[in-house]
């Protein structure tokens, strides 16, 4: 009985190989939409990964109000002088207020350059608290961060992070040095540690940077520089003041997140007339993007299914035409005592041969996805920078994630679509009336 | 002694777009083993009919039709595909040799449908193509063989499940003459070692090599010499 089968399945690929070329493409039709399937579930699975990573950095405990630059219309007829914003009295009430936060931290940031020696680099002036560090996952690598002391006293010190301390102290030990901002000089106390961007937040989709931030006691900050910031713009100065450009909310448990996100936008619509501030709740986001996530899967799924239908189809077309063709054949191998069942199984074996190997192949390609895409993104980049500049940067930079049950998935439905679509032609050939078929020329 | 086929008052009507055709009108024929037969007849006159029913390719429309002791006449699609594997030996006039295959398992198939190969069915076939003369082409293919020698493969394919008889449908309608008279010598010589062979033929010349004729016409036996 082996060995029948064994004749059967040889028989099979022999026939196949009697057709070299149209046996070859439909196997691509095949090893297309297998591939495809294990290639777009890896890319939707590398992006939203990639988007649940930037969410989660910024804390699913957090809570994250950013002053908001009001739109042109709003503030038009106040004067040179644009003051908008959180301010320190928001700080107050929702530090008194709002039981459930746990850590509460004003933050005031701006850019400017600073200097060391004859070297400038620019980069972002971060005044906030001690618990800074420790609220945004920042970990220091040499010396301190700043403490409550240095805050009290508002002392001239500054830390650096990572990539901004080698670009500024490229030869020396940074530590116990002073960088120039402006007028001022801050003592170095430390160095961060490299850390990821996060996610956008305050309804900006760039991701946030940490990698080029100075970091000085928010107290400081305001005795040197005060609220107001001058820029000169074609010609004229504007000036804004802005007391706090972000506060950062850490509320003791994730189950009270959004309610304490609830009474955070009440407090503040009170005392805010226009809005020039934008509440993010990451654990939002980190929801929204489980939803997305499975839209994404879905629909990637969709188009891989697509795919493969349309390679089922390819089959079966050879398949009917393959029939037709070895009609004779057919006619004589029942005239020699095939069952119907023999000559079903025969094509069947036929197709799933093709679906096999096409489904083998198709896994092996889906495989690939990692260095194929990587190569498909340099040559375009090399090809149409001005294109893939279009392209958001988390799309850029996404490294596809092989989802491991699509494999099997992947070469489960091809093989099935080989059969189901095999099927038709095969029992087209067995209902053929034997003495007709041997009369076919 | 038994018969190798028996056929009783054996009608045959296929049913066309405008009525009834009646191939077949009430024929009997009976074919003892170690017989040769041939039937004869114009075109129209039921031959290549009987020839199907024979073959197990078909159903009678009323009658009987026994093969040795086995009586054919409603076995189901799958039953007369058993019994042509294991009991009816074709030869086409167009020899029908599966292009994709070797000389020898082209001779295989049949056993190949019995659902069982044994080694020494591999040496019967092995003998099989020796006895037609074609042992050294053995891992040829049909395309590369002459016509003789594809109509010797078929006759050599038709023997190895051991039939109750050889159906010969126009054996030498492809050939030449000089072949012709070499597969109808080894037809004969085939029937002298005990084979029964049932040969369909509109040629005159190619009939009288057989032991008897039957002549059909108009799905009627006229004649039995």
């Amino acid at each position: 009985m082996t060995f029948l089968w064994f004749r059967t399945w040889q028989l099979g690929v022999k026939s196949l190989l009697l057709h070299p070329l149209r046996s070859l493409l439909t196997v691509l039709g095949i090893f297309i939409g297998t591939a495809s399937v294990i290639w777009l579930l890896a890319i939707g699975e590398g992006i939203s990964r990639k988007a649940q990573e930037q969410i989660e950095s910024l804390g699913a405990n957090n809570i994250i109000v950013r002053s908001i630059k009001p739109p042109s219309e709003v503030t038009e007829g106040m004067g040179r002088l644009l003051s908008y914003g959180i301010l320190r009295n928001d700080y107050e009430r929702l530090h008194e207020t709002i039981p459930t936060v746990e850590r509460i931290l004003p933050i005031r940031e701006m850019r400017r350059r600073f200097g060391f020696s004859s070297r400038m680099v620019d980069g972002r002036l971060v005044g906030c608290t001690p618990q800074y560090a420790e609220v945004t996952r920042l970990e220091v690598d040499r010396g301190r961060f700043i403490s409550d002391g240095d805050l009290r006293d508002r002392h001239n010190y500054c830390v650096l992070a990572a990539d901004l301390a080698t670009r500024l102290f490229p030869f020396e030990d940074p530590i116990g040095r002073s960088v120039r901002v402006e007028r001022d000089y801050y003592v170095v106390l430390g160095v961060m540690k490299p850390r990821a961007p996060s996610a956008g937040i305050g309804g900006s989709l760039a991701a946030q940077e940490f990698d080029n931030d100075v970091y000085i006691p928010i107290t400081t900050l305001w005795n040197r520089i005060g609220d107001t910031v001058f820029t000169a713009r074609s010609g004229s100065f504007e000036a804004e003041q802005i007391e706090l450009s972000q506060i950062t909310l850490r509320v003791d448990e994730v189950k009270n997140v959004l309610e304490t996100a609830d009474l955070v936008k009440e407090t503040l619509e009170r005392y805010h007339r226009i809005k020039d501030y934008g509440v993010t709740v990451p654990l939002e986001l980190l929801e929204q993007a489980r939803t997305t996530r499975l839209m994404f899967i879905i629909f990637m799924g969709l188009i891989a299914a697509i795919s493969l239908l349309v390679g089922g189809i390819g089959i079966m077309n050879i398949m009917l035409a393959t029939v037709t063709e070895r009609t004779r054949e057919i006619g004589i191998r029942r005239a020699l005592g095939a069952k119907r069942g023999d000559i079903i199984r025969q094509f069947l074996v036929e197709t799933i041969v093709l679906s096999t190997v096409g489904g083998i192949t198709g896994v092996l390609g889906g495989l690939t996805v990692g260095p194929v895409l990587r190569l498909i993104l340099a040559a375009l980049e090399k090809t149409t920078p001005q294109v893939m500049a279009q392209l958001p940067e988390i799309i850029r930079t996404a490294t596809p994630v092989i989802v491991p049950w699509s494999i099997p998935l992947a070469f489960g439905i091809s093989v099935t679509i080989g059969i189901i679509f095999g099927l038709y032609p095969a029992r087209r050939a067995a209902a053929m009336d034997p003495i007709e078929a041997l009369r076919h020329e | 002694m038994t018969s190798a086929a028996c056929v009783q008052d054996v009608t045959k009507e296929y049913r066309m777009d405008g009525g009834t055709v009646r191939a077949l009108r009430g024929v009997s024929l009976e074919v003892p083993e170690g017989d040769y037969v041939a039937i004869m007849g114009p075109s129209g006159s039921g031959k290549s009919t009987l020839l199907n029913l024979l073959g197990c390719l078909d159903r009678p429309t009323s009658g009987r039709i026994m093969l040795g002791d086995k009586d054919v006449t409603r076995a189901s699609d799958d039953q007369l595909s058993e019994i042509r594997a294991s009991r009816i030996g074709f030869v086409f006039q167009s020899y029908n040799l599966i292009p994709q295959l070797t000389v020898l398992e082209n001779i295989e198939v049949p056993l190949y449908y019995q659902g069982r190969f044994a080694s020494d069915d591999r040496r019967r076939c092995l003998e099989l193509a020796e006895m037609v003369g074609l042992s050294d082409r053995l891992k040829h293919r049909p395309t590369q063989l002459s016509g003789g020698q594809q109509q010797r493969v078929a006759i050599a394919r038709s023997l190895a499940n051991d039939p109750y008889f050889m159906l010969a449908d126009e054996p030498t309608g492809n050939l030449d003459s000089v072949t012709a008279a070499e597969i109808l010598e080894l037809l004969v010589e085939l029937n002298h070692n005990g084979k029964t062979i049932i040969m369909v033929t509109h040629e005159t010349d190619i009939g009288r090599q057989a032991k008897r004729i039957i002549q059909l016409k108009d799905g009627m036996i006229l004649e039995k010499e």
